[in-house]
Parts: structure tokens; sequence; C-alpha cells
């Protein structure tokens, strides 16, 4: 049986301003949902809330993990339970390489698990990162590079699915990891994406494209307003959102339009 | 007074003979303890020249040396040096002295520390300045064999003084004079031990040469001296100290190093210095690199209670290169003053400077350089960087770039900057499954790494690995 993500109710306020107003969604292992919405609807203020960033304040509701109470975690601890968050916009750490950062994540799971581990040593660690840096079209240069440090759009986006590939989790979200990849590299990405999928990867994909839909197929679209999901469906909701916009389901669930 | 020291001068000249007699010692021993007093005065230093029998001059330049001193105020910018107190100090204290002292004295933080960088019993005894020689003498005479047959001279600088006088005559006190500031004169007064290297023409040194290998009691003194003499198309890379802490009982560290890079020569002095927190290390380090030369200090500097340093290049002919590369570790009650200092006062010569800091908890750390371009110095190039990294809300870190230059056709380039570790930073690392501490740590290495790549490479593992030390167990 794979492990199930659960949200129930989730209240999460930033210095003060309520962001989420109650999002309830259930992700099992092995499933494939997407999450769309208008900007600042409070997709990206999910995401973060879920992986424990410090700033969210969450001020009622639930997270489920494999029957843990992720709230009471720190993102170091969700990480290594099996969360993960590809970032819609990742940081730069100067004079860390992609390698070194890899390895140390790595390690730092390994440890948890075992206090006595000493840690994947460095052949195997090399044949694992080319191997996944192959399945992704990665040029094996980009293991020396500084992570995210001078990278384009497209290569944050990659290097964020790589992390993925390599760690390994057991749910992942993906935060608009679409957005600014040419239209070669988002066929790459989503292929790669699409070869890590299986019974033992739930994938919570954010986007605003149905090109990204049409890659990785998910079983189930949720629609988010103003802090809470307010639809639900199969693939045909992305479809009409396509054709039709928000619009339609702003005025449908009473949401106040505040485009600036 | 005059009259007193006239006598006590004739009377040192002798010391072998009339002075015992004279002043009525049975024997050297007590005679040797009775000065080995705190305090400093002129007798002290004549005694100190007279126990090394060294030549005339010698004594007449420290003595000349000692005036200055007096004459000279404390250096009224940078940092709190009040705590200072020249008559509590020892200013020339005997190796058999030394191992008196005892290991449980070492301060169990420093114990700590060596276990964790795993350093064996008997270097950390020795490190703690409680240990008689150290095994690798053997070592050192091996290298020193090697060196001999190029005609490397590398010795401790009083055997420099007693095996070399003319060339240590001709240099000794010309880079920096005793007049350049109050510790120079200090130091000049007062000197033991330190290194005197002189590379012959065009000899290569491939390894570094680490003043590690040549470890005796003198080495590590308070008050070292160094001469280094690069003769013309020479290279040599000279490593000092160790990551491990320093444990010194006395208060005042100060040194200076003086060194020569002869046309088309190159020289590359390697610094890393732990030292513990009660320490005040007030260095002076310059060079003068000629035509086409290079001169390259890398200096790494971690403890202390203060540590005032500005390693300086003076590039005298055209083309001669400088780099000043230094990395500071403030931490908790430290004050580290660091930086370097460029003179161009030839045409088209070059330079970069470049210096990261870190400050943790109420710890502090300055950045001081000086960039000089001196009129006539047409065509100079040079860049100055400097990061400093702020741990803490309470850490803290100051700038004092200082360029003055009289030419209009030079290059020069700047930049500063000041980062926190970053929340989003931390985040996106604990997001991966790092702990905060891990995470830290790995910002702080990637913050040094520029630098680091620059150190030996057990150097620089010895470094990092020190540094997470510091930052175990406590995340602001
Ligand atoms: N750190 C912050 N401080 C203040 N407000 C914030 C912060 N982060 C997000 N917000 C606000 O929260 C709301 C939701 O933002 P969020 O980033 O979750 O939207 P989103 O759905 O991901 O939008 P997009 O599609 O543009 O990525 C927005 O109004 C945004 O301005
Ligand atoms: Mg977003």
């Amino acid at each position: 049986m794979g492990a199930t993500l659960e949200i129930r109710n989730l209240h999460v306020s930033i210095n003060g301003t309520p962001i989420l107003k109650g999002v309830n969604l259930t992700i099992n292992q092995g499933e494939t949902h997407a999450l769309m919405g208008p900007n600042g609807s409070g997709k990206s203020t999910l995401a973060y809330a879920l992986m424990g960033h410090p700033a969210y304040t969450v001020d009622a509701g639930q997270v489920i993990f494999d029957g843990e109470e992720v709230l009471e975690l720190e993102a170091d601890e969700r990480s290594r339970l099996g969360l993960f968050l590809a970032f819609q916009y990742p940081v730069a750490v100067p004079g860390v390489s992609v390698a070194n950062f890899l390895r140390s994540a790595i390690n730092a799971r390994r440890k948890s698990q075992n206090p006595e581990d000493q840690g994947i040593s460095i052949p195997q660690f090399r044949k694992l990162l080319t191997q996944k840096m192959d399945l992704l079209g990665i040029d094996h240069k980009f293991a020396g590079r500084y992570l995210n440090e001078g990278f384009s759009g497209g290569e944050k986006k990659r290097n964020e699915i790589l992390q993925l590939a390599t760690l390994e989790p057991r749910v992942a979200i993906l935060d608009e990891t679409d957005s600014g990849l040419d239209i070669d590299a988002l066929r790459i990405v989503a292929d790669g994406v699409n070869k890590l999928k299986g019974p033992d990867l739930g994938i919570l994909v954010i986007t605003h494209y149905k090109r990204m839909l049409d890659y990785l197929q998910p079983q189930y679209i949720h629609l988010m307003m103003d802090g809470r999901i307010v639809e639900s469906g199969g693939p045909e909701l992305a479809e009409e959102v396509e054709t039709a916009g928000y619009k339609p389901f702003f005025e449908k669930h009473g949401v106040e339009v505040t485009e600036e | 007074m005059s009259e007193r020291l006239t006598s006590d001068e004739k009377a040192l000249r002798h010391i072998n003979d009339e002075y015992l007699t004279k002043y009525g010692f049975h024997d050297t021993e007590e005679f040797y303890s009775i000065k080995g007093e705190k305090g400093l005065s002129e007798e002290v230093v004549r005694w100190i020249s007279a126990l090394k029998g060294e030549p005339e001059w010698m004594t007449e330049f420290r003595v000349r040396a000692y005036h200055t001193f007096l004459g000279k105020s404390m250096p009224a910018w940078g940092a709190d040096l009040s705590g200072i107190d020249f008559d509590d100090i020892r200013y020339f204290v005997r190796a058999t002295d030394k191992q008196e002292s005892s290991w449980d004295e070492v301060p169990s933080e420093i114990k700590d520390t060596f276990d964790k960088l795993g350093i064996p019993e008997a270097e950390q005894k020795f490190l703690s300045g409680v240990g008689a020689q150290y095994e690798s003498e053997m070592v050192y005479h091996k290298v020193r064999e090697d060196l001999e047959k190029k005609g490397v001279l590398f010795l401790d600088m009083d055997s420099g003084l007693r095996e070399h006088p003319e060339l240590v005559k001709e240099y000794f006190g010309t880079i920096i004079p005793p007049t350049d500031n109050k510790f120079a004169a200090l130091n000049t007064a007062v000197w033991s031990g330190g290194s005197f290297i002189y590379v012959p023409p065009g000899v290569h040194i491939d390894l570094p040469l680490q003043a590690y290998f040549r470890i005796n009691t003198e080495n590590m003194g308070q008050f070292e001296r160094t001469l280094i003499i690069v003769d013309e198309g020479a290279f040599v890379h000279y490593v000092e100290g160790c990551t491990a802490p320093v444990w010194k009982s006395d208060s005042l560290h100060s040194a200076v190093v003086e060194i020569i890079v002869k046309k088309g020569g190159r020289c590359r002095y390697t610094t890393i210095q732990n030292w513990s927190g009660n320490v005040y290390n007030l260095v002076t380090k310059r060079a003068v690199a000629y035509q086409n030369a290079t001169m390259e200090w890398v200096d790494a500097n971690l403890g202390s209670k203060v540590t005032m340093k500005y390693p300086a290049v003076y590039l005298m002919e055209p083309g001669a290169h400088g780099e000043v590369l230094s990395i500071a570790f403030a931490g908790s009650g430290q004050h580290q003053d660091a930086g370097g200092k460029i003179v161009h006062v030839a045409p088209n010569t070059t330079s970069r400077i470049i210096s990261k800091s870190i400050s943790k908890d109420d710890g502090r750390a300055s950045y001081r350089g000086l960039l000089k371009v001196h009129e006539g110095a047409h065509g100079v190039r040079s860049n100055v960087v400097c990061d400093a990294l702020l741990l803490n809300p309470e850490s803290r870190s100051d700038t004092y770039p200082y360029i003055e230059v009289e030419e209009n056709d030079v290059t020069i380039g700047h930049e500063a900057s000041v980062s926190k570790v970053g929340e989003e930073q931390l985040f996106y690392l604990m997001s991966r499954g790092l702990s905060e501490s891990e995470a830290n740590t790995m910002v702080v290495n990637g913050f040094i790494e520029p630098l680091a790549k620059e150190l030996p490479i057990e150097f620089s593992l010895e470094l990092r690995r020190l540094i997470e030390i510091q930052l175990e167990g406590s995340v602001g």
C-alpha cells in the first residue's frame, strides 16, 4: 500500500495576511494531480506551506503523510519523510557545486535512516548522478557548476528535476516547472518526469499551461481560487479552463476578481 | 642612564666570562632565569640578544627599535587594543621553560577541537606548547637535504643570522623598518624564531615549504621574524601555521614577515592561523616585487581575540603583480581586522585583493584595505573584492576600503557585498533533507570556496572541517 498525503482544511497566512483559506486535497503515491488557478490564488503558498517554509504560518488544518503529522516537522524532516518541492524560483547557493550538494542531500537521508551510515561512496554517487543526468539530457559538466548560480531559467528547472530524480521522493510538488522552458526543454523535462512516474511517486504539478498536462496526463485536475480548491475533476476540467479562461469559474464560485 | 648602559653593554659582549662573575651569578642557569621575567626594558632587549650570541649590529638594531617602540603611540584606528599590558608580557621564554607548562592548563574546548580534527596526542601537546620536539623533525631533515642540493637556505631566523650574517644584514628590517609601526618596532627589539629562506636564481621549489616541517619550540614564538628572499626567476610557496587551534598562555603574538621577490620571481605565502581566544594577533607582513615578479599572500585567520593584519605588496618595477587573498572568521568575542595593502609604485603593474569574512554571534570582521597608485604609475590594473557574510543578527562587519590614485590611465575595479545566510537558501537546502546546521555550513563553505580552493588541499579540508566545528549546534 502506497503512502498518502492528506491535506485537511489548511489555513495559511503570511505576515498576518490569510492566503490559504481551507484547502482540502488528498494525493496517493502513484497518482498524478494538477493544480491550476490564476496568479496569486495561493498555489505556491500551498507548496511552500507543505514543505515547511518558516515564513508561512499555519493557522488551522492538518497535513498527514504516511500517518505522520507533517506540520510538526521541520523542512528537512519532511524531505527525509519523502516530500519534495521543485521550486518555482530556485535560489542560488554560490560556491556549492550541484554534485557536492546532491551528495550531501543523499547522505543526510541515509544518515537519518541509519546513524552509522558512512555515506554513499564517490564512485557509486558518480554513477548514480551520471545516470540521472543522462535520463534528463543534462550535460555532465553541469555537476561541477555552483548550485543555480548563473543558471538560465531552463537550467534551473532541469536542475530541480535532476534533484527529484536523484532523491527519489514519494510525493513531489512541481511548482511551474514548465514555465521558462523552451519547447524542446519542456519535452525533455516532461519526458524525464514521465520516466520517474510510477507506483512509487505521487505528483502534484502546478501549471498554467495545458501543454505540460498533455505530456504528464494527470488523472486529477484541481482549480484554486482565492486560497481554496473550488473545483476538482478529470482532464476535461483543464480543457474548460483552456477554452474559457478562469472568468466563468470566478462567477460560478462568487470569487472577487482582484486584478491590479 | 647612559653610564649604566655602557657598563651593561660591555659586560654583555663578554657574556661567557665577565658578566657572570661581575654580577655574582653562580651559574649561567641562574643568570638566565632571573631575566626571564615579565616586562620590557633595554636591559631585557640586550639580554635576549646576548643570550643568542648575536653580532653587535643586531644588538644595536634591537636597542634602537626598542626606543622607537617607546616613542610610538598605539594605533588609534582598527581594533581595541586596550587589553594589552606590555608590563605583563614575558618577552623571551627559553624552550626549557615552555615545556614546563602543563597539559592540564590547556582549555578543554581546545582539546575537544583537537579530538574532532583527529590530531594525535603528541602533536596536540606540541601545538599547545607543552610538548617537546615533534617527530616531523625527521621529515624536515630530509626536505632540508634536498633543498641544500639546490642551494636553498631554509633555517630558523636565529640560525639564519648565525650562519648567513651578511645576507641577513643586507635585508633585515629594510622592507619593514622598526619605525613602520609600534608593533613592528616591538618585534624588531625582541624577535625570536621565525624562518629565514633564500631561493637562488632560477630555482623552483615544487613542494610547499612548510614551517610545520621545522617544528621546534622556537618556531611558533610570540615575536617571530621571517625573511624570505626569492632571487631572479625563482619560485617558492611557503606555508605557515595550521588549522588546529594554537593555545598560548602568552596573550600577544606580534610577528614581522619581510619578503623580497626579485625580477621574474614568484612567491606565494600561505598562512592559516587559529589562535586561542585570549590572543592579540598583530602582524606586519610586507613584500616588495621587482620587474615581472609575482607576490601572493593567502591569509586565513581564525580565532584570537583581536587580529590586525594587512599583508602588503609594493610593486616596484614594471610587470610586477601582487595579490592578497584573505579569509577571516570572527566568532563570539573576536574582532578580525584584516585586509590587504597594494602599492603600485611602477607603471604597468597589476594587482588583486579578495577578502572574504564571516562573522558569527557577536563576532566582528572588518575589511581594511589600501590600494595606492603612485604618480607616474601608468597603465595600472587592479581589482578589489570584499565580501562579508553575517551568520547572526548581532554579527558585525565593516569595510574600510581606501583607494588613493595619483594617475589617470588606470583601471580599478571595486566591489563589496554584505550578505546574510538567507532564509531562502537555508529553506532550499533543508527542503532536500539537510539539517539546519548542515545547510548553514554548506552556505558558509560555499562562500569561502573561491578562496579555500587556493589553499593546499589538506589545509582547505581542515579549514572546512574547522568551520564546521565552529558552526555545529549553534545556529542562529
Ligand atoms: N512572502 C510574501 N509576502 C507577502 N505576500 C505574499 C508572499 N508570498 C506570497 N504572497 C501573496 O500571497 C498570494 C498568493 O501567492 P502565491 O505565490 O501562492 O500565488 P500563486 O498562485 O503561486 O501565483 P502564480 O501563479 O503567480 O505563481 C499573493 O497575493 C502574493 O502576493
Ligand atoms: Mg506560484
